[in-house]
């Protein structure tokens, strides 16, 4: 039987480059759906997109549904002879045309419906404007008149070909075609397309359909702008990412800048050519910065080095802006601006940032005498943390918050550890980037995390969705990180987060993901690990890490389903143990035995070392096996009943202290 | 090479061309050109409108007292507004850079996600900085809501920052270096407003004085809107002239503001305070234009 291809583009104006990827993803699953739904056989081949166009090719489409049956029930056979016939007339035909269908509920009158196939060219027509409006964006717009269909940006063509064959579809005021558009500048207005020759045409008309294929051109020409320069691009994959979605025909130029500005610091000169920019660092082979940047052209070339040029005027323009905040700002010390912080509010219920400073200095002083650092350092340096909040440079560089204080601290004649603390303070920002260097800094990044968390909670201010304006989720993931990365071991959370029982219930939710997404443990091990106690956030490390290495030995998944029938007939009997265990009831054989293995083992499996105690509970195992095996835990004795699961119940809350094995999925 | 007066006449023939009406800069101090009727209160309502004005917008704050070669407290825009936004905007726009002597061909061009918002308009859009080698030349703007009112025709606004386009145009490091005229440079017309500008937001500007001029503007606006409902002539009512009291709260609300008078935690409040005669103002034009208002 032959198929079909099927082609769809959808023109736009220009699309934000971060919202690209996620769009695509979502446009082949409800293509995939669409096709799995209505029966048209076919696959996704490929999602493409550039900043102007999203596009979908899909293989293997029938033309045509297959003809399939519908049985439609009709009235129950005891309404007699003229429902019989309504129900006949209904369907179009007469009544011996009808059959009976024996239910629940008796028999009732049946016909079966021959339904004929619908093409696929038509089905698509009707759902493409449905799919297109399917996919969600983060924020959507009207372009023409209120009442219309919303998008991402103004949809102004639509390319819709099974095969050579134009579906007729309408979207937002536009009517599909085979004619798309080529770069805006490089390409023609108007081009007439075929499935197979679709990204052909594009690329003769300026625009570069595959994502990888922009990606490699963009690395293959910086590497040879940069060859025999002795400099490197400095690596940055969020902007190459930013830069393949934001171009059709992406072109990477070499520009310079006055070797003068090196003298403001790298974070600044890096910061204006990447976010206010979108240019790549260059470097020398030492990593130290060199007076250089790349820029990615949305077009082929640069000829007369017209581009390069404005590029380099309005570099030196924001270099100077930079200089001149610099300077402005050393006019005024850090330490002189805490009072400033009066002024600047924090949260409106929370008070101002000298408000939260005032808390943060306290809190971290705490820390500090309990981590074993200075406290003066510490305590100086949450006092200062903050104050960078009052400078120009952060006013026009915001997410140099923190890195500027730090700078500046260090300028300013502060220790090396307080302007380190200041300039750490922030980490980590994501879930890769690294915690503060210093111990100083942990502390100080710390306080302010846990002031913001439990602030923000005490007021009502809980993150509920996608809605997290405070970035508490953030926050409280760096809690976990830096208690757990920084092994800060004499940290109890239940003391960090007080008794409030919703910051409790976020953070272990955070913890959970910190354990499974970001260190890769499996979920029932953390589950298990997390059941015997997380307030200490070092030792609960130490714990799954030792149950993921005596996780593949063999006795340890067997005794994890024998614990997980311990807690079961303990859960049924509704047994609480507090006993002891009476050794005349014992019976001997297999039940003596698991007792005298339990003496023997549970001393063992006290060792402070995880590993070691583990590997002693797991040889339990042959023993338990052999309980179950032969006794009777049931026993029709009330006492020898009560003491066998008196020993049950010792067994299982001896040795769930590291862990509660009985959250380990089992292959059985 | 066009001077600066050059290029504003052919920015003005190209989109005059193109069915705009083309007036000369609003009378009262603005922020920008989207605060000038022509573009706050005609986006509203349900009849097309084009137009195209130089307007020169008032951002105390940034004044710096003539020092720095890119930052003005006065800057001029060439603010447009297209109603409804016609489906070859972009292209329309892309001309009217050729149009200034811009060969597209030779230079980089990128529409960079910038979603605009005017809290004390009560305003938002969705749309582009358009980047010319690296330099923002547009705000480029889909408006979606203005004065708190979903709008029925969806208006392209299009914002030029004059000068930094034609300090490109010149290759001109400075915006002071550009020539305005023959012979006449833009700092022989515009320094000494940007000197004395700064000095006075910054140094003199009496605070009392101007809370006091913030409440007077303040109270003949909500004066004039409250009379509204119960005048019996709707046409003759003078909104014009309540949204000029409103603007001028905004601009000694910027003057504050630039004086430090405003603290984060007020900011908010006083921004309410402007944004509420914004609503008030917009409401009473769209009554009066014979559209639904909102209770």
């Amino acid at each position: 039987m032959s198929t079909l291809p099927f082609l769809l583009e959808i023109g736009t104006e220009e699309i934000p480059d971060w919202m690209i990827p996620p769009a695509l993803v979502q446009l082949g699953d409800l293509m995939r759906k669409l096709m799995d739904e209505h029966k048209l056989g076919g696959t996704v081949t490929w999602t493409e997109a550039t900043t102007r166009r999203l596009a979908l090719r899909a293989d293997g489409l029938i033309e045509r549904q297959s003809d399939s049956e519908e049985l439609v029930m009709g009235p129950p056979k005891s309404a007699g002879a003229g429902a019989a016939g309504g129900f006949a007339k209904k369907m179009g035909v007469t009544v011996d045309a009808l059959g009976t269908e024996a239910t629940a509920k008796g028999e009732y009158f049946s016909f079966k419906k021959q339904v004929a196939g619908r093409a696929t060219a038509e089905i698509l027509a009707s759902e493409l404007p449905a799919l297109i409006q399917k996919i969600q964006w983060p924020k959507t717009m009207y372009w023409t008149e209120s009442r219309t269909p919303r998008f991402i940006r103004p949809v102004r063509w639509l390319v819709t070909l099974l095969g050579d064959q134009v579906l007729p579809v309408e979207f937002g005021g536009v009517r599909s075609g085979k004619v798309t558009r080529g770069h805006r500048i490089l390409g023609k207005g108007s081009l007439p397309v075929t499935v197979d020759g679709y990204a052909d045409v594009l690329r003769k008309n300026g625009v570069i359909l595959s994502a990888d294929d922009r990606r490699k051109k963009i690395r293959d020409e910086v590497a040879s702008l940069l060859k025999g320069t002795g400099l490197v691009q400095r690596k940055d994959d969020g902007l190459l990412e930013t830069l393949v979605f934001i171009t059709e025909c992406p072109t990477p130029i070499l520009g310079e800048f006055e070797a003068k500005y090196l003298e403001l610091p790298q974070e600044v000169l890096v910061t204006v050519m990447r976010h206010h920019q979108k240019y790549f660092s260059v470097e020398t082979k030492d990593a130290k910065l060199a007076p250089r940047f790349i820029a990615v052209m949305n077009t082929s070339a640069d000829p007369e080095g017209l581009v390069k040029r404005g590029n380099e005027r309005v570099l030196r323009a924001r270099f100077n802006d930079a200089r001149f905040f610099w300077d402005f700002d050393q006019q005024k010390k850090l330490v002189d601006r805490v009072a400033d912080l009066g002024h600047v509010t924090f949260q409106a219920k929370l008070g101002s940032y000298l408000e939260k400073t005032d808390r943060v200095k306290a809190q971290a002083r705490a820390f500090a005498r309990l981590a074993g650092a200075d406290p003066d350092a510490v305590e100086r340096a949450a006092m200062l943390a903050k104050c960078d909040l009052t400078t120009e440079m952060v006013k026009e560089f915001t997410d140099l918050q923190g890195v500027v204080g730090g700078l500046y601290a260090r300028a300013q004649g502060e220790t090396e550890e307080v302007a380190q603390a200041i300039y750490d303070h922030y980490k980590p920002v994501s879930m890769e980037g690294p915690i503060p260097s210093t111990l100083a800094g942990q502390l100080v990044s710390l306080a302010d995390k846990i002031d913001t968390l439990r602030g923000c909670f005490q007021v009502g201010l809980i993150p509920t969705g996608s809605k997290d304006p405070f970035a508490l989720r953030r926050a409280a993931q760096g809690v976990v990180k830096i208690l757990v990365e920084g092994k800060l071991e004499k940290f109890a959370l239940s003391k960090l987060l007080g008794t409030d029982a919703a910051l409790r219930e976020f953070m272990l939710d955070r913890i959970r993901y910190y354990f499974r997404e970001v260190r890769g443990f499996k979920y029932d091990e953390v589950n298990a690990v997390l059941a015997a106690g997380w307030d200490n956030l070092v030792d609960v490390d130490k714990r799954l890490t030792a149950l993921q290495a005596v996780r593949p030995t063999e006795n340890f998944e067997p005794l994890a389903a024998s614990f997980k029938r311990i807690a079961n007939i303990l859960r049924q009997a509704d047994f609480k143990g507090g006993e002891a265990v009476d050794v005349k009831l014992l019976e001997p054989g297999a039940e003596q035995e698991l007792y005298e293995e339990f003496q023997r083992v549970r001393e063992k499996a006290r060792a402070s070392e995880y590993l070691p105690a583990l590997d002693a509970i797991a040889s339990i195992r042959p023993k338990a096996d052999l309980f179950f095996d032969k006794v009777l835990v049931n026993a029709p004795d009330a006492d020898v009943r009560r003491n066998r699961l008196t020993l049950l119940h010792q067994v299982l809350t001896e040795f769930s202290t590291i862990a509660d094995f009985s959250e380990i999925v089992t292959q059985s | 090479m066009d001077s600066f007066q050059q290029t504003i006449f052919k920015l003005k023939n190209y989109w005059s061309d193109r069915g705009c009406v083309i007036t000369e800069p609003y009378d009262v101090e603005v922020g920008a050109g989207t605060m000038a009727p022509e573009t706050f209160l005609r986006v509203l309502g349900k009849k097309p409108h084009r137009v195209g004005y130089i307007q020169p917008s008032r951002r105390p704050a940034d004044g710096r007292y003539g020092e720095n070669p890119n930052r003005l407290y006065k800057h001029q825009q060439f603010q447009l507004i297209l109603k409804p936004s016609p489906d070859d905007v972009l292209d329309q726009y892309l001309g009217s850079l050729e149009a200034i002597g811009i060969d597209l061909k030779k230079h980089d061009i990128k529409f960079e996600e910038d979603n605009w918002e005017a809290p004390t308009l009560g305003a938002w859009g969705i749309g582009w900085q358009v980047m010319l080698d690296g330099l923002e030349i547009t705000q480029f703007t889909y408006f979606q809501q203005c004065g708190g009112i979903d709008l029925d025709l969806v208006p392209a606004e299009i914002t030029y920052g004059m000068e930094r386009l034609v300090a490109f145009l010149q290759g001109k490091d400075s915006v002071y270096d550009i020539d305005w005229a023959p012979g006449v440079k833009y700092s022989d017309m515009r320094f000494a407003d940007e000197l004395q500008g700064s000095v006075y937001n910054f140094e003199m500007a009496d605070v009392d004085t101007l809370w006091k001029l913030f409440n007077l503007h303040e109270g003949e606006c909500q004066r004039l809107i409250d009379l509204f409902p119960k005048y019996p002539d709707k046409k003759r009512f003078p909104t014009l002239p309540a949204y000029e009291q409103a603007l001028k709260c905004s601009n000694t609300f910027n003057l504050l503001d630039a004086r430090g008078a405003i603290s984060v935690t007020e900011r908010v409040g006083v921004i309410g305070r402007v944004r509420k005669l914004a609503v008030g103002v917009a409401q009473i034009w769209q009554a009066q234009q014979g559209g639904e208002v909102a209770a």
